[in-house]
């Protein structure tokens, strides 16, 4: 492993809370604008993640925090995975360990609510699982490698050769930030009919853990929008938080989709646009 | 040699002994229990005993005798066939049987003529040994000594159980007992037999001895579902039949070595016959039913046929057909029938509320994937083919005897009753998780394998890839929520720790037998130390055999090494788990309450009731099952339709 990769694994961990906690905070004033509110300071998400630690912590089964611990843990070793340039697939694989974690908590809180909010969590995952293996997998028919630290030396940015596959990325990375219309399991708007969902039992210390780890995870998700465009940084950048901002827009913009929806548009984008993708690569490559 | 010979004949020698029920019941119990356990001992010993791995082709010599041999025990197991099925008027059976009858005729008189003429050196055939050895039998025969054999001990406890359940039933635990030891011993005899006729031979007598667990409860479900699943395995005994005889009237030989050699060459017919037999035995998609079917026999028997042996048995030979399949059209085709069982039966597994179906169904995706490797056929691909095949039997055997344990304690086998059992049997619980963990979870070694046939087939076909994610998805979701339905605490009244007394958990679990304990941690503890020790089996066993046949310089692995030892620390990481939140609890534990959950109204006592607007409510909670999208009929017809169609592209692909 070299400096740079070390240096940037490094970064990951302590920065990533600050970038993830600052990008929710413009997320909540953007959508307050979008709404024609002031909004919250820029600040706010570490204030409220501030207090949840202080405050007191209520369980339903004391061993739902184990799970919550895990999913802490884990994602952070995703992002370390990431970030270290280590391979793209065994990130996946963790990531997909850590939002198991995060779908057993809910379901060990034992409380109606949170069991819904597991299940279609679950339902999620299994919507844009096809699409998230299919990424490296089309990264892989274009640079030969699974090694990020290999892919973001490719020349070339990938977005030439993989618009298909990051399509349906777009697609998908809807449910992954937990937008609208895509936020069945748990959301931050107040049209929830499940309460908080997934994450009704969960209070104080546990659910600050929970928002932390959110944090870092949308951060890895950059991160791989990031890698489309890895040759000219800036412009990797820049995509990165214009498609945030596109979600946030989308968030404002839509009603709440049934999970039929959900499954049925992601199985189907995934398969025409990432297996399409792939099938013109492996056609073109030949 | 010895040891090769000792592992066949000894199970058959046990077998003989417990078939007329002149033990003492104590007695037969500790046969069995110190049989299977000397198995175990003799199957490890073949690993550290060079002389049986260097010793590659074995002294043991085929003879016309033999020959004729097989040839009457042959007639005589079709002579039992057709007692069955005209006894229970099952016609398409004895159709089939004469079938396979007239085509070992055939082969016989074609023998016989050719050695009275001695057309092309047709003595030659008496040169080759019928048994051989290498690391991929070795690990066979591992997998088939110690979980066969803990099988076996657990069937010990749970038979009894199981009549003391079935009262009307006789007990006819000898019998049971003499058909498992003469499996084994004839799985045995698949794993180390180059002769091809050898190798049918104990292929049929699988077949036969499946057909009789299957059945054993004789009532009218278990003997059609019995039947089906003989009849499926004759179609592919045909299909071996016919691959020998093809074969043999090409080359004049009966090793399967030489018929893989010649494969490689291009002459893929005989290979791809063996190929559709091995489908027929490992529930690939046309065939699948009959797997399914096997589920109404007693627990042990399922998770004999779905983890160690059976099924094995078909991808065995599938995946050692893999180097004359590896870059054909055919071998495509092979992987893509793996690939559309692998797909439909992992969407199908989502719409089953049956505990066993799910498993069921889970083998028969893992089955699909393992075929899928065996058609790519490259070395990457066969790595994780046989690695699937371990960990595979390794956890299907924990889940399936997990299962049949909480299936008496709760009598139901429905994953909607089994809700909170993590509070009535905790350590089963426990090692159900632990074997749902191990089948699909990073960073248990079976994902590790799902990694490695994604690295593998990427190159050479990635259309195939679209069925594994798809399908990657859909297991994903079954298996988290019935995880998620063991770990929910909620309204079920015997699991619930707040409507019973607090006895009933102890009590519960209690009852289970030494017997099933002694099979189930084992299990457990091999679930986690496979893949600890996933390392050292890849370089000393696989490693080897892979480099060997394909003639691979060294370094063709290197590259895994840095990612597996990755994939080991997370897994001592996840271990770790509980206590690193320990801490976290801890640190956390003054400010820690435990309430009850959230109702949106006013809990009433317990936390399981809330007052309504008119009466005290109870809530449930059940699972999806998502039946209008993962529909059984839809998908399987699918799956059938589709793996028929590639199934003819691909006979008549290869020029005849």
């Amino acid at each position: 492993m070299s400096t740079s990769c070390l240096t940037s694994g490094l970064l990951y961990l302590l920065l990533a809370p600050l970038i993830g906690g600052l990008i929710a905070g413009l997320d909540r004033i953007i959508s307050a604008r979008m709404q024609t509110r002031v909004g919250p300071p820029i600040w706010q998400p570490f204030y409220d993640v501030c207090k949840l630690f202080s405050k007191e912590h209520l369980v339903v089964n004391r061993s739902q925090t184990l799970f919550v611990f895990g999913l802490f843990i884990f994602m952070i070793i995703t992002g370390l995975l990431f970030f270290t340039g280590y391979d793209l697939l065994l990130v996946i694989f963790a990531f997909t360990l850590a939002s198991i974690l995060l779908i057993l908590a809910a379901y060990k809180a034992g409380s109606p609510y949170s069991f819904i909010g597991a299940e279609r969590e679950l339902m999620q995952m299994m919507a844009y699982e096809p699409m998230v293996l299919l990424v490296p997998i089309g990264i892989y028919m274009v640079t030969k490698t699974f090694s990020v630290a290999e892919i973001v030396k490719y020349e070339t940015p990938l977005i030439y050769y993989l618009p298909g596959v990051f399509i349906g990325l777009l697609h998908i990375l809807t449910i992954k930030f937990r937008k609208s219309p895509f936020d069945l399991s748990s959301t931050h708007h107040a049209h929830q009919e499940l309460v908080k969902g997934l994450t009704t039992e969960f209070s104080g210390p546990s659910l600050a853990l929970i928002e932390i780890t959110h944090w870092y995870e949308n951060v890895l998700l950059l991160g791989i929008i990031f890698l489309f465009f890895a040759p000219i940084p800036w412009v990797g950048v820049l995509a990165a938080l214009l498609i945030y901002f596109l979600e946030i827009m989308i968030d404002n913009s839509f009603a709440r989709m049934k999970w039929e929806f959900l499954l049925k548009s992601s199985w189907w984008m995934a398969l025409v646009f990432g297996g399409g993708n792939i099938l013109l690569l492996m056609l073109l490559k030949r | 040699m010895n040891l090769i010979l000792f592992l066949i004949i000894f199970p058959f020698v046990i077998s003989l002994i417990l078939r007329p029920n002149l033990l003492p019941e104590g007695l037969q119990k500790g046969l069995i229990s110190i049989s299977t356990l000397v198995l175990a001992v003799a199957s490890i010993m073949l690993c550290f005993d060079p002389n049986e791995i260097s010793s590659q082709l074995l002294q043991l010599t085929f003879s016309h005798y033999q020959q004729l041999f097989l040839f009457v025990v042959e007639i005589g197991l079709a002579i039992l066939i057709y007692y069955f099925s005209f006894k229970y008027d099952k016609i398409w059976v004895a159709f089939v049987n004469t079938i396979q009858l007239m085509l070992l005729i055939v082969l016989e008189t074609k023998v016989k003529f050719n050695l009275e003429n001695n057309i092309g050196n047709a003595s030659n055939l008496f040169t080759k040994s019928i048994f051989f050895i290498d690391n991929f039998s070795i690990i066979m025969a591992l997998i088939i000594g110690i979980i066969g054999g803990l099988i076996a001990i657990y069937a010990n406890g749970y038979m009894k159980d199981f009549h003391h359940h079935h009262k009307e039933m006789k007990d006819k635990r000898s019998s049971f007992f003499f058909v498992i030891f003469m499996f084994l011993s004839a799985m045995f005899g698949i794993v180390f037999s180059d002769n091809l006729l050898w190798l049918h031979f104990f292929w049929e007598i699988t077949t036969l001895a499946s057909f009789l667990l299957i059945g054993y409860k004789g009532d009218k479900v278990s003997i059609d579902n019995a039947f089906r699943a003989l009849l499926y395995n004759l179609i592919g005994g045909v299909g071996f039949v016919v691959g020998i005889l093809y074969f043999y009237m090409a080359s004049g030989s009966f090793s399967l070595d030489q018929l893989i050699n010649a494969g490689k060459s291009g002459f893929l017919i005989p290979v791809l016959l063996l190929a559709f037999a091995g489908f027929s035995k490992s529930a690939q998609m046309p065939f699948s039913s009959w797997l399914l079917g096997a589920m109404v026999a007693p627990t042990p028997v399922s998770a004999l046929l779905h983890s160690s042996t059976m099924v094995k048995a078909g991808v065995y030979l599938v995946i050692k057909l893999a180097p004359a399949l590896m870059g054909t059209w055919a071998g495509i085709l092979v992987a893509s029938v793996g690939g559309i069982t692998f797909l439909t039966a992992s969407m199908i597994a989502i719409s089953r509320q049956n505990a066993k179906s799910v498993l069921a169904y889970s083998t028969i995706a893992n089955l699909g994937l393992i075929v899928l490797c065996a058609g790519i056929g490259s070395p990457m691909a066969v790595w994780a083919g046989i690695m699937i095949i371990i960990f595979h039997a390794i956890s299907k055997g924990l889940l399936f005897l997990s299962v049949g344990v909480a299936e008496h304690r709760i009598d139901s086998r429905e994953i909607e009753a089994m809700d909170g059992l993590v509070v009535s049997l905790p350590n089963l619980s426990f090692l159900l998780l632990l074997g749902m963990a191990g089948m699909f979870l990073a960073p248990f070694a079976m994902l590790i394998s799902k990694w490695a046939v994604i690295k593998a087939i990427i190159d050479p076909a990635p259309l195939l890839l679209i069925p594994i994610v798809f399908g990657s998805a859909a297991t994903l979701f079954y298996w988290v929520k019935w995880m998620g339905k063991l770990l929910a605490i909620t309204t079920n009244e015997t699991n619930n720790p707040n409507n019973t007394n607090k006895t009933t958990a102890a009590t519960l679990e209690k009852a289970i037998s030494n017997y099933e304990w002694c099979a189930l941690y084992p299990l457990g503890f091999l679930t986690i130390i496979s893949t600890i020790i996933f390392p050292l089996t890849s370089g000393f066993m696989l490693e080897p055999y892979l480099s060997k046949h394909y003639n691979l310089g060294a370094g063709y692995f290197n590259l895994w090494q840095e990612n597996i030892i990755l994939m080991t620390l997370l897994l001592i990481l996840l271990l770790l788990l509980p206590l690193l939140s320990k801490i976290f609890i801890s640190a956390n534990n003054k400010k820690t309450r435990v309430t009850a959950p959230y109702l949106a109204g006013a809990n009433v006592n317990d936390g399981y009731h809330y007052q309504g607007s008119l009466q005290t409510m109870k809530y449930t909670i059940r699972n999806y099952y998502l039946e209008s999208f993962f529909g059984e009929r839809c998908w399987s017809l699918v799956g059938i339709i589709l793996a028929i169609v590639t199934m003819l592209i691909m006979l008549f692909s290869v020029r005849f």
